[in-house]
C-alpha cells in the first residue's frame, strides 16, 4: 500500500518545530507501524538524511516506551493497543497519516516524536512503593488475599507507564496513571498499610508535576492500550479523602 | 595469565551458601557510607541489586539506556517464575528445584550456583508478595502455580502472562523508593561503552549520554553488570530493540573472560517470520504448552493443501494429525524442555510438514482445552498472550490454532563469573542473564526471572560485601585520572571513526545480512561444515561494515544511529566468538545441537568425557586469535546422565 506521512520534526527541545511530508510506497499491510516507520528512515537514511526519531523498544506492547499521537489519537485508532502492536492493515492504501509526540507540558519534546517522560517516575518515587527492604520477609501465603481483590490489583497492575492517558486528557492528567498505581497497593494487604500516605504524596508530586486534574471525560480509559479502568480514579479519590479526615490520616495513628 | 579459580566454598553442596553467608567478610555502616558502586542495566538483576544495595547504605549509581528502569525487557517475560515452595504438595523440594535445573542445562552449569538459585528461589516469592506484586491466587487467598516445561511439577508463580512485568515494577518501586531515600541515583539514556580498569581493578565506566551525545565518565569502588542477554547477534529475536551486547563486550576487551558464548536458547513458541521488513520476533509464553497441544498433518497432502488455503485446520481429522511431542515424548509430552522442543519442531518442518506460507511453523491448539474447561479459563490464563497474537497475525486462535516456530530467545553463555558473580576483572560483578552461571546449555521456562531476582536480592549484596571489605581504605577515585580520560579519548575516537565510514548501507541493512548469516550457519542445528563456511564469511562483512556504513546526523545529538552502528560492530565480533565456541564444541548439549553428535533417534548426544567443561575465552588483541580457557566441571550430587524425557 501506498501512504502520505505527515510527521512532526523537531531538531532538539529548543528548537521549533513543524510537519514534514513524506512519501512511503509499497507497504505490507501486515507489517507494523514501527516496522512502516523503519522503511521510512531507511528511504530517509538513503537520501542522507536524519531519520525520524521515535520512542520504541520491546515493540511487543509491554514495555510502554512507545507513544505518538497517530491520526490525532494516543497509540492510535484501535482500541487496547500500543503503536508498536498496531499493524498496517488497519490503514488503506492512499491514506495521509499525521504522526505527531505527546503532547503535554510535563513531558517536554526531546527531539522530533520522542518526548521526556521522567515526570511519571518522580510520581512513583513519591510513593508508588511498598516500604518493605530485601529480606526477613514472612511467608508469600502468611496472608491469604482474596481472589477477587487480588485479580482488582492486577487489572490496575497492568498500567505499562506510557502515558497515553495525559496525552488523552484535555487537561493533561495523570489521575489515571495515578490512580493505578494507588488502587492495586490498596487492594492488597502488604500495601494497604501505607495506603492513605501514598495517596497524599503521590498526588502531591503529580500536582507539583504540572499535570492537570480530572473533570470525568473517560478519554484517558479509552486510550489506555492496557484498559485500565476510571474506576481506579475513583478509588484513589476515596483514599485522598480518608487521608484527609478520620482514622485514616496518616497522624490520626499518633493518637491510639 | 590469569587462572581461573571459581572460589566454590568447601563442604557438603546443601551446606556451602549457608557456610559462605555466615563467614563471609561485612562492611560496616560508616563505611558503606563512604562506598560507591556502579549498577548497569536496570532490570530484574540490576533494579533488584540497585534497591537492595542501596538499602545496605551503599551509594550506588544505577544506569539504563531507555528513558525509565521500569522499560527494561525482563518486562517482556510472561510465563512466569520458578519457586520450590512445595506448595501444591506435589513433591517439590530445593533438591529437585536444583536437580531439575541441572539436568535442564544438561549438564554444563556449576552445581553449587545452581543449589544455590534453588534454594534462594522461596525468598524472592516472598519478597515480592510483600512488595506488592499481584501474583495469580486461588479462591481461598492462596498463591497459585502452573507448570512448566522440563519439571513434573507445578511450581512456577505467575500474574497472567505478564509475570516479568509484575516483577520488574515491583523491583523498580523498591529501586525508585532508594532513589527518593537518595542512596541511589538514577542516569537514564545512557549507553554504557567501557569499563575503566585503574591498577587492575574495575573502577567506573564510559557512557554516552543518548539525548546530547556527550561522553560521560563515573566512579565506583565496583562495577556491576547486569546488561542481558545478546540474542540480538541475531537480527531476529525475542529481545528488545535496544538489547545489546556492548557492555559485556568491552568487559571481554578489558580482560574479562568470556563463557559459552554457543549457548543460545531458541525458543519453540514464537510467531513466525513472516517477511523482509520484520524487525523482531514475538514470543508466545511457554506456559501456553500447559494447554495447548502442538501438531503438524500427518500427510504431505493435507500440508500442501493447508498452505494453499484449499482447507482448514479444523478440516484435517484427529487420525490424521501428528502430535509430534506427544508421540516422541510420553512422560514429558508437550512440557518438554524448550531446546527438545525446538528441535522437535525443526524435524517436522524439515521434513517439509511445515505448516505456514513458508513452510516453517507448526500449530499450537487450544481446542480441546476449551473443551474441556471452558473459553473463560482459557481466557483468563492467556488472554493477554492471545490478544496479541490476534493483533500480529489477523487470526482468532480460540477458533483456529495458533502458527509457532522457533526464535532466537535467551542466551546462557555470557560473561564468565565465579561464585561470588565477580569477573576476572576484581571489582567487576556480572549477574541476571549476562553471566554464564546457572543454566548450562539450556535453560527451563521461568528460571530466568528466578535467576534475575536470586542474583539482585540475594546474592550480590553478600557476595559484593566480601570485596568491598577490603576496600574501605579506597578513596574516591577523580574522573580525570589518566585511566578515565584515555578510556573516554578511545571512545571518542571510536565513534568518531564509525561517523567517519560515510559509506551507504544503514546499520540496520548490514546488521539483517549479519544475522541472517548467523541463523544459517549458526542456529538451531550446527555442524563443522555450517560453523566453518559462516567463519569464512566473517571478513567480509565486516569489511562491509567498516568500509560502507552510513551514520546520518550529529554526533553530539539524540543519534539513534550512532547507538546502533557501535553496538552492531561488537555484535558481529561477538558473533564471530559464538561461532568458533560452537566450532571447538563437538558434542550436542542442550540449546547446542551438533549434527554430527546424535543418538540414533536424533536427541542430542553429550561427550562428558571431553567436554563436561565451562570455555571461557580470553582477548588477547585486535585481530590476534583468543585463547580458550576451561573450567572443568565436577558433578558430586547430580551425576551426568543420558537426558531422558520420554
Amino acid at each position: 500500500m501506498d501512504l502520505t506521512l505527515k510527521i512532526w520534526r523537531q531538531k532538539n527541545s529548543s528548537a521549533k518545530g513543524k510537519f514534514e511530508t513524506y512519501k512511503v510506497n509499497d507497504v505490507s499491510p501486515d507489517s507494523s507501524f514501527f516496522e512502516m516507520l523503519d522503511t521510512l528512515n531507511q528511504q530517509i537514511i538513503e537520501t542522507g538524511n536524519d531519520p525520524v526519531a521515535f520512542d520504541h523498544d520491546c515493540r511487543e506492547g509491554i514495555c510502554g516506551t512507545c507513544s505518538l499521537y497517530i491520526n490525532g489519537r494516543p497509540h492510535g485508532p484501535k482500541r487496547g493497543i500500543t503503536t508498536c502492536q498496531l499493524h498496517m492493515r488497519s490503514f488503506k492504501t492512499g491514506d495521509t497519516i499525521v504522526i505527531e509526540p505527546w503532547r503535554a507540558k510535563p513531558f517536554p519534546i526531546v527531539k522530533d516524536l520522542l518526548v521526556d517522560r521522567s515526570a511519571l517516575d518522580l510520581i512513583i518515587q513519591a510513593g508508588g512503593y511498598v516500604s518493605v527492604n530485601t529480606g526477613g520477609i514472612p511467608d508469600a501465603n502468611s496472608i491469604p488475599v482474596q481472589k477477587q481483590k487480588a485479580d482488582l490489583a492486577m487489572d490496575a497492575a497492568s498500567c505499562i507507564g506510557c502515558g497515553a492517558c495525559v496525552a488523552a486528557c484535555a487537561n493533561a492528567s495523570a489521575m489515571l496513571f495515578v490512580g493505578a498505581k494507588v488502587s492495586q497497593l490498596a487492594l492488597l494487604p502488604q500495601g494497604k498499610v501505607e495506603a492513605a500516605d501514598r495517596v497524599e504524596k503521590m498526588v502531591a508530586m503529580m500536582d507539583m508535576l504540572g499535570f492537570g486534574n480530572c473533570s470525568n471525560t473517560y478519554a484517558c480509559e479509552a486510550e489506555c492500550p492496557k484498559e485500565v479502568k476510571v474506576t481506579n480514579i475513583a478509588r484513589m479519590n476515596r483514599w485522598f479523602i480518608r487521608s484527609k479526615v478520620g482514622a485514616e490520616k496518616p497522624e490520626a495513628a499518633t493518637y491510639d | 595469565m590469569t587462572t581461573l579459580n571459581s572460589k566454590i566454598p568447601q563442604g557438603p553442596l546443601a551446606e556451602k551458601w549457608t557456610t559462605y553467608k555466615s563467614t563471609c567478610k561485612l562492611v560496616n555502616p560508616s563505611n558503606k557510607r563512604k562506598i560507591d558502586i556502579i549498577v548497569v542495566g536496570t532490570g530484574l538483576a540490576g533494579a533488584s541489586a540497585a534497591a537492595s544495595l542501596g538499602e545496605l547504605g551503599y551509594n550506588v549509581k544505577v544506569f539504563c539506556y531507555q528513558d525509565s528502569p521500569r522499560r527494561a525487557h525482563s518486562i517482556a517475560a510472561q510465563g512466569g517464575i520458578n519457586a520450590a515452595k512445595n506448595y501444591q504438595n506435589d513433591g517439590d523440594s530445593v533438591y529437585r528445584l536444583f536437580y531439575d535445573t541441572i539436568k535442564g542445562g544438561d549438564y554444563r552449569a556449576r552445581e553449587a550456583n545452581v543449589y544455590r538459585l534453588a534454594e534462594v528461589s522461596n525468598g524472592i516469592i516472598d519478597q515480592c508478595v510483600a512488595q506488592g506484586v499481584p501474583f495469580a491466587r486461588d479462591y481461598g487467598g492462596l498463591l497459585d502455580n502452573r507448570s512448566f516445561g522440563g519439571a513434573q511439577v507445578s511450581r512456577t508463580f505467575y500474574a497472567r502472562g505478564q509475570t516479568g512485568q509484575q516483577l520488574l515494577l515491583g523491583a523498580y518501586s523498591a529501586l525508585s523508593r532508594q532513589i527518593k531515600k537518595g542512596s541511589v541515583k538514577l542516569y537514564n539514556r545512557r549507553d554504557m561503552l567501557d569499563v575503566v580498569v585503574v591498577d587492575g581493578k574495575a573502577r567506573g565506566i564510559i557512557v554516552r549520554n543518548l539525548v546530547n551525545g556527550q561522553i560521560e565518565k563515573y566512579f565506583g569502588h565496583a562495577v556491576v553488570l547486569a546488561t542481558g542477554g545478546y540474542g540480538n547477534v541475531y537480527f531476529l529475536s525475542t529481545n528488545a530493540m535496544g538489547s545489546n551486547a556492548t557492555p559485556l563486550w568491552r568487559a571481554y576487551k578489558k580482560g574479562a573472560f568470556f563463557s559459552n558464548p554457543c549457548f543460545t536458547q531458541i525458543h519453540p513458541t514464537c510467531i513466525p517470520v513472516h517477511g523482509d521488513f520484520q524487525s523482531k520476533l514475538t514470543l508466545m509464553s511457554e506456559s501456553l504448552r500447559n494447554d495447548g497441544r502442538i501438531w503438524v498433518p500427518k500427510k504431505l497432502e493435507d500440508v500442501a493443501k493447508l498452505r494453499k488455503r484449499e482447507i482448514k485446520p479444523s478440516d484435517i481429522a484427529e487420525e490424521d494429525r501428528d502430535y509430534y511431542l506427544e508421540r516422541r515424548y510420553p512422560a514429558f509430552g508437550n512440557l518438554v524442555p524448550r531446546d527438545v522442543a525446538s528441535r522437535a519442531a525443526k524435524e517436522r518442518c524439515d521434513a517439509g510438514f511445515g505448516v505456514s506460507h513458508s513452510g516453517l511453523a507448526v500449530f499450537l491448539d487450544f481446542k480441546e482445552s476449551i473443551e474441556r474447561l471452558g473459553k473463560n479459563v482459557i481466557e483468563e490464563r492467556y488472554g493477554n498472550l492471545f490478544q496479541m497474537y490476534e493483533q500480529i497475525i489477523n487470526e482468532n486462535p480460540y477458533e483456529t490454532p495458533m502458527m509457532i516456530y522457533p526464535a532466537v530467545h535467551y542466551t546462557m553463555g555470557g560473561i564468565w563469573v565465579d561464585y561470588d558473580l565477580m569477573t576476572t576483572i576484581p571489582g567487576l560483578f556480572a549477574i541476571g542473564e549476562c553471566n554464564f552461571s546457572d543454566h548450562g546449555a539450556n535453560r527451563l521456562g521461568a528460571s530466568a526471572l528466578m535467576q534475575g531476582l536470586a542474583d539482585g536480592y540475594f546474592v550480590l549484596p553478600y557476595t559484593i560485601g566480601n570485596y568491598l571489605s577490603a576496600e574501605i581504605h579506597t578513596k574516591r577515585i577523580a574522573t580525570d585520572a589518566p585511566e578515565f580520560v584515555q578510556a573516554e579519548k578511545d571512545i571518542t575516537e571510536q565513534l568518531e571513526k564509525l561517523k567517519n565510514i560515510k559509506g551507504k548501507q544503514s546499520v540496520d541493512s548490514i546488521h539483517k545480512k549479519f544475522g541472517k548469516l548467523m541463523w544459517e550457519y549458526c542456529g538451531m542445528s550446527r555442524t563443522e561444515e555450517s560453523l566453518k563456511k559462516g567463519l569464512s564469511l566473517v571478513p567480509e562483512i565486516k569489511k562491509e561494515f567498516w568500509t560502507d556504513l552510513f551514520i546520518p546526523g550529529e554526533m553530539n545529538e539524540y543519534n539513534p544511529e550512532i547507538e546502533k552502528a557501535s553496538r552492531v560492530a561488537d555484535f558481529i565480533e561477538l558473533g564471530e566468538l559464538i561461532m568458533k565456541d560452537a566450532l571447538q564444541r563437538k558434542e550436542s548439549c542442550g540449546g547446542h545441537f551438533r549434527e554430527e553428535m546424535q543418538t540414533e533417534d536424533g536427541e542430542a548426544k553429550r561427550d562428558d568425557e571431553n567436554f563436561a567443561f565451562v570455555s571461557a575465552w580470553e582477548f588477547k588483541g585486535e585481530d590476534k586469535e583468543p585463547e580458550m580457557h576451561k573450567e572443568q566441571l565436577t558433578f558430586e550430587v547430580a551425576k551426568p546422565s543420558q537426558r531422558s524425557y520420554k
